[in-house]
């Protein structure tokens, strides 16, 4: 009982501060919206006709939208690195509870202000004329929620360890740019080069930008074209999310509950 | 039974000793100090107690557990308060004191009464539900310390509590901890680089470079030097040292303030030394000022190492520290 109520401490603690900070929101809304606009509106004339004439922004916002639940999650995920010096972690961690509740109460934590954060830019759909069912809202949620729990582990995981901000900046340039342009979210990968082929297929978030393609875009452009633009078949790209998401989890969790 | 029992405990870091072989024990309801420079290893002591850092070697018993055999028991019955804040900004002074009461497993009536008692107590309770990026230096660090004590701690730990904040604020807070001891009956151990602080407490250690260099009360410690304190400036002071201990047999120290001669009844002797400066037999030497004092711990201290304070290199740590004061500065 103890033990859930840390995961839910912790997990209530980073919604309340996602919820109370209306300028991060609109903030970290900047970023997606920016690229979606100049680079959507940049490209289109370019890239809508080798792609069966689907629109490019179409094409772009489920990218966009990985996007934000990408880098909100894995921000969440290494403001531990932070947070441990001069914030509230310091006080959780001296605290007698379980390091693996709170671990887990920070995965929670992160992917549900990441999916928020994915949510207030669904909610643009219409903005790209793209069409949103009520069951494809429902799937949604929750590969948004399976995408981000996967990037807040795999944070976790890189952070635990982290003693400084200079690695971060290292991590976001080698490791995490790296991850969101290899993953499709800008162009189809398609007829790309071998290696980037095999460095997107060991790429998770490629499995989560795919699988955003195949459900946001369901209704809008036909299913044949659709085939075509996507890589595997969504089952296939949720089974390995989800063994994505175990394989950082329990490192993660490990690696956080025995730092010092 | 005593609240803290350190015996020695030694930490390293690679190859460097932060703290070596550092044994003493606190008394229940003691107020005791660690009084050192930066990096004597004040932090890294405390973060052993509290279970923070495994000891390299050596074992520590607060509260009467182990901290290595069983740290969630020495958890439960201690309050710490950081040398770096620990609130969450974007939250109430209120919902500060929830999130502990969860962490601490606390009943919900406990938790209101205790929390509402507690700001009471440091001056806060009209704050209570705004928000903590709001608040001074000086009332972050009430705060910090009522949640310390939330859960009725055995032993509260203060690292650097008074670090950064102006005279007069520093001065309120240690009446408030004071007060604090007298109605909750708590032990307080809280290191310092600040020696007008340390004469809080009831007794004091002196650390550098790792270790104990001396351990007792304020008074005791300040007996060591043998009566008055005689600080002198001349036109040069080594010349002035050399002439001291030829003629008048008297060892003085060169310091960076000048000449500091320890003597009984030193008022007497100032015509003496003046006179032996000035009418010198090679050159006479110039005395800028002379200054009669009580002895002060600065003057223990720079007795027992041979230096004021001293400045450590900056760690990852502080860097980050630095940049944190920057950013949030430049937010405001």
């Amino acid at each position: 009982m103890s033990w859930l109520k840390v995961v839910y401490t912790i997990w209530y603690r980073d919604v309340l501060r996602f919820l109370r900070d209306r300028t991060r929101i609109v903030s970290s809304l900047g970023q997606p919206l920016f690229f979606l606009v100049i680079f959507g509106n940049g490209l289109a004339p370019a890239m809508t006709a080798g792609m069966g004439n689907v629109d490019f922004r179409s094409f772009l916002f489920p990218g966009i939208v990985s996007m934000a639940v990408l880098f909100t999650a894995v921000f969440s995920a290494v403001s531990i690195v932070w947070d441990r010096e001069f914030g509230f972690l310091k006080e959780v961690l001296v605290a007698p509870v379980p390091r693996t509740a709170v671990a887990l109460g920070k995965v929670a934590g992160g992917s549900t202000t990441a999916m928020f954060q994915g949510i207030l830019l669904l909610v643009l759909a219409p903005l790209v004329q793209v069409r949103l069912a009520p069951i494809q809202w429902i799937t949604l949620v929750a590969m948004m929620l399976l995408l981000a729990a996967t990037m807040t582990s795999f944070g976790i995981l890189i952070a635990a360890r982290m003693r400084s901000m200079e690695g971060f900046h290292m991590m976001m340039n080698f490791l995490l740019m790296p991850m969101f342009f290899l993953s499709g979210a800008f162009f189809p990968l398609r007829g790309v080069p071998l290696w980037m082929e095999w460095l997107a297929k060991v790429d998770p978030v490629t499995y989560g930008v795919d699988a955003f393609r195949q459900v946001i875009l369901r209704g809008t452009v036909p299913e044949l074209i659709l085939r075509l633009l996507t890589l595997y078949p969504l089952e296939i790209n949720l089974v390995l999310l989800l063994a994505y998401w175990l394989l950082f989890l329990f490192p993660a969790v490990w690696m956080f509950a025995r730092q010092e | 039974m005593n609240a803290i029992e350190a015996e020695n405990l030694t930490r390293r870091f690679g190859d460097f000793t932060a703290v070596q072989d550092v044994s003493f024990t606190v008394a229940e309801g003691e107020i005791f100090a660690f009084l050192g420079p930066n990096g004597a290893g004040k932090t890294t002591t405390i973060n052993m107690l509290c279970t923070l850092l495994r000891p390299t070697s050596g074992t520590a018993r607060v509260g009467g557990y182990d901290v290595r055999r069983a740290p969630h028991a020495v958890r439960r019955n201690i309050g710490l308060v950081f040398q770096d804040p620990s609130l969450d900004d974007r939250l109430t002074a209120w919902q500060n004191l929830w999130f502990h009461a969860m962490l601490y497993d606390l009943p919900r009536g406990e938790f209101h009464r205790r929390a509402r008692y507690l700001l009471d107590l440091v001056e806060l309770m009209e704050h209570a539900h705004r928000e903590v990026r709001t608040f001074s230096g000086g009332m972050k660090r009430r705060l910090e310390i009522a949640r310390g004590l939330l859960h009725r701690p055995k032993v509260l730990f203060l690292d650097e509590p008074t670090l950064g904040l102006d005279p007069q604020t520093r001065r309120h807070i240690w009446e408030h901890i004071i007060s604090l001891r007298d109605k909750e009956g708590s032990t307080i151990f809280f290191t310092t680089h600040y020696m007008d602080e340390a004469e809080n407490a009831d007794r004091i250690a002196i650390i550098d470079h790792g270790r104990i260099v001396a351990l007792d009360t304020p008074e005791n410690l300040k007996a060591t030097i043998g009566g008055d304190v005689l600080l002198i400036r001349t036109s040069d002071d080594r010349i002035a040292a050399q002439r001291l201990k030829e003629m008048l047999h008297l060892e003085a120290r060169l310091t960076g303030e000048g000449l500091l001669i320890e003597a009984k009844r030193a008022d007497q002797l100032i015509p003496t030394v003046v006179n032996l400066f000035q009418n010198g037999q090679d050159s006479a030497l110039t005395v800028y000022s002379v200054n009669l004092r009580r002895p002060s711990l600065d003057d223990v201290f720079i007795k027992l190492t041979g230096r004021a304070l001293r400045d450590e290199e900056a760690s990852p740590i502080d860097r980050m520290r630095l940049s944190s004061r920057l950013w949030r500065g430049s937010r405001r």
